[in-house]
């Protein structure tokens, strides 16, 4: 078998690019579509309109500029840790996400849902405890 | 019930695209050469995959969904309830996958799954 630390140490810094980038990605676009404001798409021309103010907001570009770094760092660590053990321990992001927009967007988190943010990390750590891969590589 | 629909499309489409890229990049292979010659390579034999499309499709899907969502919702708000996937996803990685998913990384999914509930009943 490879060697096992290895494969860990790639893992890790695959899935700290992703709990980074993907977080700032996602709060970078709801600063963009908060100035852009609510979508309406009820007729072509609205859509357009909606379309043209997406693709020409700056904040909205570098939110999916962060976003493909997040999915390439995604699909790298995909070749070889199971899907099962990558979703679950990104998921560190949600305590990035609630943090990046306390401090950037000035939104208010409440006890309950740092609390639950507490738990998701909880469940992040029971689910770093287990092997990367469990199935063999083809 | 607009907004509902958006969830339902990043949850369902989100998922069923990352479950396809997850194949495609299984057939694809262990990615050992990080030279941007090699990465490109690792690209191109991804492209050319009908999984890593039909993938790709789901999850633009998802993404404009998200960015409905995020013109009327907080993203501390919209981001942990996209994380309902979560059972969707480890179930997609047992029964689409084959991958063998153990009772510690089940109970770790659980966990994270409670928190996000916990994230959406602290929503002011």
């Amino acid at each position: 078998m490879k060697s096992s630390a290895g494969l860990h140490f790639k893992t890790y810094v695959l899935i700290l690019l992703m709990v980074v980038f993907g977080p700032l990605g996602n709060v970078l676009l709801g600063k963009g579509m908060k100035r852009i404001g609510a979508a309406s798409i009820g007729t072509p021309a609205e859509a357009f309109d909606l379309l043209s103010r997406v693709l020409t907001s700056g904040t909205i570009w570098l939110g999916i500029a962060s976003l493909i770094t997040f999915f390439a760092a995604y699909m790298l660590v995909l070749s070889w840790a199971d899907y099962s053990y990558v979703q679950p321990a990104s998921s560190v992001a949600y305590a990035m996400v609630a943090l990046l927009a306390h401090f950037m967007l000035r939104e208010v988190v409440t006890p309950l849902r740092w609390m639950g943010v507490l738990v998701i990390c909880l469940g992040v750590l029971v689910v770093g405890q287990t092997p990367p891969r469990t199935t063999e590589p083809t | 019930m607009r907004d509902v629909i958006f969830y339902l499309l990043i949850i369902g489409a989100g998922t069923g695209g990352e479950l396809c890229v997850s194949r495609a990049m299984k057939v694809v292979g262990e990615v050992k050469d990080f030279r941007p010659g090699a990465l490109i390579c690792v690209a191109g034999r991804a492209l050319r995959l009908p999984w890593m499309w039909a993938g790709l499709s789901l999850m633009a899907t998802a993404f404009f969904s998200l960015l409905a969502v995020l013109s009327v919702e907080n993203v501390s708000l919209v981001v942990p309830v996209t994380a309902l996937s979560y059972a969707g996803g480890a179930l997609g990685g047992k029964f689409f996958l084959g991958e063998k998913v153990t009772r510690r990384r089940w109970a770790g999914v659980l966990l994270v799954c409670i928190g996000v509930g916990l994230v959406i009943a602290g929503r002011r």
